[in-house]
């Protein structure tokens, strides 16, 4: 869990907002955490008709998947939104995921689908993540030699880079036998219901790492919010964070995506409440607040999806729904005075 | 002292600044001045190596400022751009403490809450300084950026057409501002005009440009004469003696 005190009391000798700013910021803070608590509670205990040794343990790894996707995504979005200087972007629009998408479905689709099944979840995880990860640094580091090309050159190439990989897959998909389509349906869109616990381990271990790396990053992260040329102005090796920074979404993309699948609205949707609800640009607080809203939309979704849907439909689409619905709401109730 | 040396970059081979070699002093108030296109933005962006050279070296005080580490640099030089606009929600004093961040990476120490006090007081935000800079008029925001500059706490402050968008009362105590800078801390204020009579009142030193070449380099008194203003702008304006200041007459 991202620590959520430095968000509430600000430690010694940082930047300090205004008591008006830090007032919201706590009032938002405990308000999502309650919500978060009561989220939780209700998702372990709902439905539970005295079989709590079956289902307790089931629910806490189904908990600690979500718990997982949520932060990736939201972590994710956020670093990517500060980058770009732009809070409609995500990280697929640059193609992350469709590339993850590619890669597991070549793997498939040149072994076949017996010797798939042969693989080890782990070693596919790692190799598709590790894969992504120097695949997204490499491009990166190419485009982001040249200073005259600036970041938007990086988003263009990406977006571009997305559909081919994406038309690539469909190529795929079309050509291969139904069997092992019927493989590669299962692994790319895995649900929360069924969580390989290497998987699971080996994603909170990377998750972990990333968000720490992020933290670590942070003050960089705050003058980055200024935009690129103020940010080397003040002494900020703009090249290097950038690259660093790239690595640390493509992690946190892998993470997620490996785990459900791609639900990278969650983390717009996550990212932009946590702005406006908190109204500053510190990433102390913005990355626990988008960070517990992603997880607790995750959680209410998964719930609504075992208890009044009975799995009738994905997450996806119910986090697309109701999240939709709620952005659109909030949007028109602050752009009245 | 700056010294630039063969300083280019060039855009498909048409090259905006033309191995600009010159000399900024240490101290005082330099102005480069010329027509648009003459190419000041792009050398101020140059020196503050916001934007890649194609050629040539830049060295502030013994500091290579195109090889030394980031934070080095932005302890000696800082530049003020003409685009201040940032999506980022931030008050006056979070954008003034982003100044130190060279100093302390984002941890303030009590030197650097010193200075941000000092920065916002002699900038004359004190009270608008837990406002959001979004919400601020153009010469309010154009101060706040000033004031984190001076929390930057460099010899030379860098500005690309500090005056643009403000009225003459606001330009003037802007340039008031920038000239106390010189004269009581001892900073080298360099920076890009357009107006050559606001040049010609507060500037020690005047650097004229035209197509990516200095083709004038002196003392105040020695460019703002007709004959170096026109090898600058292209025109001859008459130039008039009032109150011991030179004044261009480009109005007509």
């Amino acid at each position: 869990m991202p620590p959520l005190d430095t968000a509430v009391a600000p430690r010694n000798g940082s930047t300090r907002p205004g008591t008006k700013v830090r007032n919201r910021i706590r009032t938002v803070t405990s308000v999502i955490v309650v919500l978060f608590l009561a989220s939780v509670a209700f998702f372990l205990t709902w439905g539970v008709d005295g079989h709590w040794d079956f289902a307790l343990p089931r629910r806490i790894e189904q908990l600690a998947a979500l718990l997982v996707v949520g932060i990736a995504v939201a972590v994710s979005t956020v670093i990517f939104h500060t980058l770009t200087e732009n809070h409609i972007l995500t990280p697929s629009i640059m193609g992350f995921d469709a590339l993850y998408i590619l890669l597991a479905t070549s793997i498939v689709f040149f072994v076949g689908a017996y010797a798939y099944a042969e693989i080890p979840d782990l070693l596919l995880f790692s190799i598709n993540t590790g894969m992504l990860v120097l695949g997204a640094t490499l491009l990166y580091r190419w485009i982001l030699s040249d200073a005259t090309r600036g970041l938007y050159t990086l988003v263009l190439v990406g977006v571009i880079g997305g559909t081919l990989f994406g038309s690539v897959t469909s190529f795929m998909f079309r050509v291969m036998n139904p069997n092992e389509f019927d493989v590669l349906m299962t692994v790319l869109f895995a649900s929360f219901s069924s969580i390989d616990t290497a998987v699971l381990g080996i994603a909170s271990v990377l998750l972990v790492g990333g968000t720490i790396a992020a933290y670590r990053m942070i003050s960089v992260l705050d003058v980055l919010t200024l935009g690129r040329d103020r940010a080397i102005t003040l002494g900020v090796d703009y090249r290097r964070v950038v690259t660093v920074l790239l690595v640390i979404v493509a992690g946190l993309v892998a993470v997620s995506t490996a785990l459900v699948g791609p639900i990278t609205f969650l983390g717009l949707l996550a990212a932009n409440l946590a702005y406006r609800l908190t109204s500053t640009h510190r990433h102390t607080v913005n990355f626990p607040v988008a960070a517990l809203l992603a997880v607790t939309m995750l959680i209410l979704g998964q719930a609504a999806l075992q208890h009044i849907l009975g799995y009738a439909g994905t997450l996806g689409s119910i986090i697309n729904l109701a999240g939709g619905i709620f952005f659109v709401i909030l949007l028109v109730r602050q752009s009245k005075p | 002292m700056i010294s630039v040396e063969s300083l280019t970059k060039a855009y498909n081979g048409d090259a905006v600044v033309d191995a600009v070699t010159l000399q900024l002093p240490g101290s005082g108030l330099t102005t480069i001045v010329g027509p648009n296109g003459a190419g000041k933005s792009t050398l101020l962006s140059l020196i503050s190596r916001i934007l890649g050279p194609d050629a040539g070296t830049v060295i502030a005080d013994d500091i290579d400022v195109l090889s030394a580490p980031g934070t080095e640099v932005a302890k000696k030089l800082s530049i003020l751009r003409q685009d201040q606009n940032t999506t980022a929600r931030i008050t006056v004093r979070e954008l003034v403490e982003f100044g130190r961040y060279p100093y302390s990476k984002g941890r303030l120490t009590e030197a650097c809450h010193i200075a941000v006090e000092e920065a916002i007081s002699y900038c004359d935000l004190v009270s608008l300084e837990e406002r959001p800079i979004h919400e601020m008029s153009g010469g309010q925001r154009q101060r706040a950026y000033l004031a984190m500059v001076l929390a930057q706490d460099t010899r030379y402050v860098l500005l690309d057409e500090p005056l643009n968008n403000l009225d003459m009362v606001h330009a003037t105590g802007m340039m008031r501002l920038l000239r106390s800078l010189a004269d009581d801390q001892g900073k080298s204020i360099v920076l890009v005009l357009h107006d050559i009579n606001y040049a010609s009142v507060y500037s020690d030193r005047i650097v004229g440009m035209r197509d990516g070449e200095v083709v004038q380099d002196g003392p105040t008194s020695e460019v703002i004469t007709p004959d170096a203003l026109q090898a600058v702008f292209g025109t001859a304006f008459p130039v008039h003696d009032l109150a011991g200041n030179k004044f261009a007459d480009y109005f007509r």
